[in-house]
């Protein structure tokens, strides 16, 4: 049961957001390929902190796969091979024995690095905060079942709320859009009746701060969705056009 | 209104802007495919000829002519200005970097064939449009499609061309829709396949032209250019 | 026992918060832009409160040591979130629901806090919605339920397996709202080092930047903790990496009592430790208990496949121990009882800690295709992680710890023993008792911060209207920051040998072979000894890398094991005091004769309330008794 590989670890490494970053390689023999990705970083962590050296700093809080902490870049793809995984959910035995891993920390003017493999990520806040909401105070809010909803709304809605605001979508596109983010905000709200009120002026606010934030624009080449691991449809991009078109008509 | 315009500025607006462009172009090859066929009709071009004709002399056609070239700027410079700001987007590329699992290689290079494919345009009026529409050449312009053919680097040209513009339109065609906002779980592979076939079409019926004036089958080009 | 005042209004239990609501102070508009609330956490609790004062007109700031309010571990909550709307037409009502909760939490829980929780609950739900957040629908459009473990009606709102995510990420939408329009500051990846106090009245706190390493002082009118549980004394947990006890703790140091610590709650069902290198625990739903049997060999050490151990020879202990309940037997219940198991001998896994959770008969019975429809997404879950078909070969599984009850001592306002500190959710020790109930951390985290405290902080705020904030030059900021930094310089220079990993993972050994699943006092006494020296070991060989001024992660969760080194000796004096078995609390020198957990309401009907009396004295224990005027304890029988 117990098996192990070696591999070669090649990583990003920066120590601070002004400085010019480099790769690093670093043999990892024996990996038991019952381990997590993450739990393989701790390993090499353990092991460079012993030797008295600096070790490698990656974002991540949950290791469940839900709170959207966690990156990498892994071999060429956001949170490596898996499909539909987070990095904290990949597991060593999709690795193979002998190769070499490449690890980088996602890559967008939007996302400046703060560390190793450690983006800032607040442009997202930025997005949300212009209108990723519904305004609604406490207290106001009537029955819950007094709207009702069509279970196939709310199951689409649901679909896109599922978003974990990971980043993997920006580090996937060609282009560094997080168009694919701020679609499924959008699309979640003006699916359901309590958002729709707002359902105007929270496109064109939204977009405005995406493109403010320094993300570029979709080109519809789909790598977001691939590449989402909450599988997060580009129809939700769609909606959000439609939305922006009638939203500035209207204007 | 004037508001509304400023819809154009952001990055959903430039991109809409792509797609209203880009399927106004797509009409026009419509049109322009049809015309190419009228060489088929083994009737020394009159067909051709006439249809050029019509076209020329009616007045709103000449108006919606400079609506087709302002489509093409803007198409093109849109197009600049976004490659150039999505480029900027990601100003270190990564290392290792392995695309092609989650996009097509048409997608992710619109901005190479549609550069190359404007390169091509630009030689195309040169040869047709100006000597014809500006100068008004000598020979009949179905003569003068007939003769260019004969070249073999425009033929060549030609035809690298009309496969790279097979690949735009391979993703151009369902993308501008996905702008449009016409794109949901229902008519998304419709609008791919709808993508495919059209960029087949267009593909195919414009190759055509050199392939077969090059090598005059059916005796096609030689029905034009005469004994 | 003077200094507990647990300030519960007078009246009947159901006018109870009704008459305090229409008789509390207020603080008009005017004067709620002046006074100023710092919220340290973003979760259900924190992310709520921010959002609802905010809104109220109030100056909050809030802080988190993520980088994004978005990632608090409340994310991560599975089944959902319990409201007494009675959709169902089941006969649910306020009263059933604050029953079951008192019942659940062994009787341990302060019956006014449990009412009122009971209360606001359908307000939860309703405010959710608005926000929009897209609860499970029946086809009709309106809101489905489901039933959870311990109740007989379906009283449970969930949005797939996803309900922590959707609550919090409404709960964040309506703060990032609140931060577009300034009412809030928001701090990430910034956490609280130190409390600042003056005369035993909270005043502010001591931030570091966790990108600079750079320290912040930042006052208030009042403070509020909302960071959660610290089931990571325990080195494995299903608590996320960060998970951790620090702010409470500096606010224990500071005066506030710490009520319960030792009631944790141990989750029978989760994916069992594969290796050394194991850093964290996942949770499988309880829902599976529903169509799995759980079993381990008659045999000990049988060493066999699963598939080759015929029936005879298996032994299905909850339905042998458990007639009645079979594999439904609550958490605590379960929880023991495959700890049992596992130490004489006949734990399954490589480790020998694991039992089986059997689907065969189920899907013999109902087919494959409806226990995919049931568990699909469990079953994938477990499949990636283990690389084991759950359909042909039965889940392994084990305890983990889950959930703390105890927490920061508060009254009825959720201020705790230092004027002007709060603490709401999973931080405060209020609600759950001994043992909480499913679906219940979700709807008292909220309760908190969008239905509570708005009401209750006026209470004391109004008084403040004429105090402006103590500035930060003041020189109890001058003192809490020279602690802070001296702290931190302390443990930079030790330049040890073990790492922060190290001495977290033999903290964790401690707490889970002493004050674990089953306590005792010779263990406890042990353990005792074994956590002093163990501070004593980090503090002289503990090895942290780089420097104080840049992002250093190492640092940072060092200064959280060194407060859940002395976290866990506290607890472990918590639970070496209560000589009775309670919810997650089992002594195993008070249990009946088949090995039941046995309460002793006579001696221990009460709330630990542990006052901090030094950095070498003995806490001083404060109890809060517990009066029961409406539910009557009895012991819990599931034979």
């Amino acid at each position: 049961m117990e098996e192990t590989i070696n591999l070669k670890l090649k990583i990003w490494r920066q120590k601070n957001t002004v400085t010019k970053g480099y790769f690093e390689t670093y043999d990892m023999p024996g990996v038991n390929t019952h381990m997590s990705f993450l739990e393989m970083m701790d390993v090499l962590n353990d092991r460079l902190i012993r030797e008295g050296k600096d070790p490698v700093a990656f974002d991540h809080d949950c290791r469940e796969g839900i709170c959207g902490m966690c990156s990498m870049y892994i071999n060429g793809r956001p949170h490596g091979p898996l499909k539909g995984t987070t990095t904290c959910q990949l597991h060593m035995r999709f690795f193979s024995d002998g190769e070499t891993v490449t690890i980088e920390p996602w890559r967008a003017a939007a996302f400046p690095i703060i560390k190793d493999l450690v983006v800032d990520r607040s442009g997202f806040e930025k997005i949300i905060q212009a209108g990723g909401y519904i305004s609604v105070n406490t207290g106001n809010a009537p029955d819950a079942n007094s709207i009702p909803v069509p279970k196939v709304v709310a199951d689409e809605a649901f679909d896109a709320a599922a978003c974990i605001g990971c980043g993997a979508c920006v580090a996937a596109c060609k282009n560094a859009s997080a168009m694919l983010f701020t679609a499924a905000k959008v699309s979640q709200l003006s699916l359901l009746p309590q958002g729709k009120p707002e359902k105007d002026i929270r496109v064109l606010k939204m977009v405005e701060a995406h493109d403010e934030a320094g993300f570029g624009s979709c080109t519809n080449t789909g790598a977001c969705e691939a590449e989402c691991p909450k599988g997060i449809s580009i129809s939700h991009i769609a909606r959000l056009n439609r939305d922006y078109v009638s939203a500035s008509l209207k204007k | 209104m004037i508001a509304s315009l400023k819809m154009f500025y952001t990055t959903v607006g430039r991109k809409l802007v792509m797609a209203l462009t880009g399927l106004f172009l797509c009409l026009f090859l419509i049109e322009h495919l049809y015309a190419n066929l009228l060489l088929y009709k083994m009737d020394g071009g009159q067909a051709y000829i006439e249809w050029t004709k019509f076209l020329t002399g009616n007045i709103i056609i000449r108006t919606i002519e400079f609506g087709l070239f302002a489509g093409i700027i803007i198409h093109v410079i849109d197009g600049l200005y976004l490659t150039l700001h999505n480029k900027r987007a990601r100003p270190v590329a990564y290392q290792v970097s392995r695309q092609s699992g989650d996009s097509s290689w048409f997608s992710r290079n619109m901005g190479l064939t549609g550069s190359i494919i404007f390169i091509f345009l630009i030689i195309h009026l040169r040869t047709f449009f100006v000597p014809h529409r500006i100068f008004h050449a000598e020979n009949s312009i179905a003569y003068d499609v007939a003769a260019a053919f004969q070249s073999n680097w425009y033929a060549a040209l030609y035809l690298v061309a009309m496969v790279l513009l097979g690949a735009h339109l391979n993703h151009g065609f369902q993308s501008a829709f996905q702008t449009l906002g016409l794109n949901n779980h229902k008519y998304l592979k419709p609008l791919k396949i709808a993508g495919t076939v059209f960029s087949l079409l267009i593909m195919i019926g414009f190759s055509s032209f050199p392939v077969i004036f090059y090598f005059d089958m059916f005796g096609i080009a030689t029905n034009i250019l005469g004994g | 026992m003077g200094k507990l005042d647990s300030k519960i209004p007078a009246g009947s239990l159901e006018n109870k918060w009704r008459d305090y609501k229409s008789s509390v102070k207020l603080v008009n508009p005017a004067n709620k832009r002046k006074l100023e609330v710092i919220v340290v956490g973003s979760g259900l609790a924190g992310a709520s409160a921010a959002a609802t004062l905010g809104e109220l007109g109030y100056k909050v700031k809030c802080f988190c040591f993520q980088d994004s309010p978005r990632r608090a571990h409340s994310i991560a909550a599975q089944g959902g979130i319990n409201a007494a709307k009675n959709y169902s037409n089941d006969g649910d009502s306020v009263y059933r629901l604050f029953y079951d909760t008192v019942k659940g939490g062994d009787y341990r829980a302060r019956e006014a806090n449990v009412y009122r929780l009971a209360e606001v609950s359908a307000a939860i739900i309703d405010q959710c919605v608005a926000q929009g957040v897209p609860f499970a629908r029946e086809y009709g459009g309106l809101l489905d339920n489901r039933s959870f473990g311990g109740v007989q009606v379906s009283r449970t709102f969930y949005a797939r397996g996803q309900t922590g995510q959707q609550l919090l990420l409404g709960a964040y939408s309506a703060l990032s709202r609140q931060i577009a329009k300034g009412q809030v500051r928001m701090y990430n990846r910034h956490e609280m080092i130190e409390l600042v106090t003056v005369d035993n009245v909270a005043k502010g706190i001591i931030v570091r930047d966790l990108i600079s390493g750079e320290i912040e002082r930042h006052s208030a009118h009042a403070v509020l903790l909302c960071t959660g549980g610290y089931g990571n004394v325990f080195y494995l947990s299903t608590n996320a990496m960060g998970s951790n006890v620090t702010a409470g703790w500096k606010a224990y140091k500071k005066g506030a009592f710490f009520g319960n610590p030792c009631f944790t709650q141990i989750h029978p069902t989760c994916i069992p430790v594969s290796g050394e290198y194991q850093s964290k625990l996942t949770l499988m739903s309880e829902s599976l208990r529903n169509d799995g049997r759980v079993w381990v060999p008659k045999a000990q050490g049988d060493k066999r496949k699963p598939s080759e151990i015929p029936d005879d020879e298996r032994d299905y202990y909850l339905e042998r121990r458990y007639p009645a309940f079979g594999n439904l037997v609550p958490r605590d219940v379960a929880s023991r009882a495959a700890k049992q198991a596992c130490d004489e001998g006949r734990g399954v896994g490589s480790s020998g800690l694991a039992v089986y959770l059997d689907f065969r008969d189920s899907i013999n019975r109902l087919g494959r295709d409806v226990i995919s429809e049931r568990y699909g997404n469990l079953f994938e879950m477990y499949e990636k992680i283990t690389g084991e078909d759950p359909y042909s070969t039965p889940m392994r599984i084990y305890p983990a710890v889950h959930y703390t009850m105890g927490g920061l001592w508060v009254d009825y306002n959720l201020m705790t023993t230092v004027k002007g500190l709060y603490a709401l959710g999973e931080c405060n020790f209020s609600d759950h008792g001994a043992n909480r109930l499913g679906a219940s951390a979700l709807m008292q985290g909220l309760a908190d911060g969008y239905f509570v405290i708005p009401y209750t902080l006026g209470e004391y705020l109004a008084d403040e209207i004429r105090n402006p904030v103590t500035p930060v030059t003041h020189p109890a900021f001058d003192e809490a920051e020279n602690a802070a930094k001296e702290r931190i310089n302390r443990m930079m220079n030790v330049k040890g040998r073990q790492t922060v990993e190290d001495l977290h993972k033999k903290l964790g050994k401690i707490m889970w072979d002493y004050c674990g699943m089953a306590r005792n006092q010779e263990g406890l006494t042990k353990a005792l000894q074994m956590l002093k020296d163990l501070k004593a070991e980090f503090w002289s060989d503990v090895k942290i890398p780089g420097s104080i001024n840049e992002f250093n992660p190492e640092l940072d969760k060092a200064g959280r094991v060194a407060d859940f080194i002395e976290l866990g000796e506290l607890m472990v004096r918590d639970a070496l005091n209560r000589r009775e078995s309670c919810g997650g609390h089992f002594r195993e020198e008070s249990q009946t004769e088949d090995g039941e957990a046995r309460r002793d309401d006579e001696n221990f009907s009460f709330v630990s309330a542990w006052e901090f009396a030094g950095e070498n004295a003995e806490p001083v224990l404060n109890k809060e008794e517990l009066h029961f005027e409406v539910v009557h304890p009895s012991q819990r029988s599931y034979k």
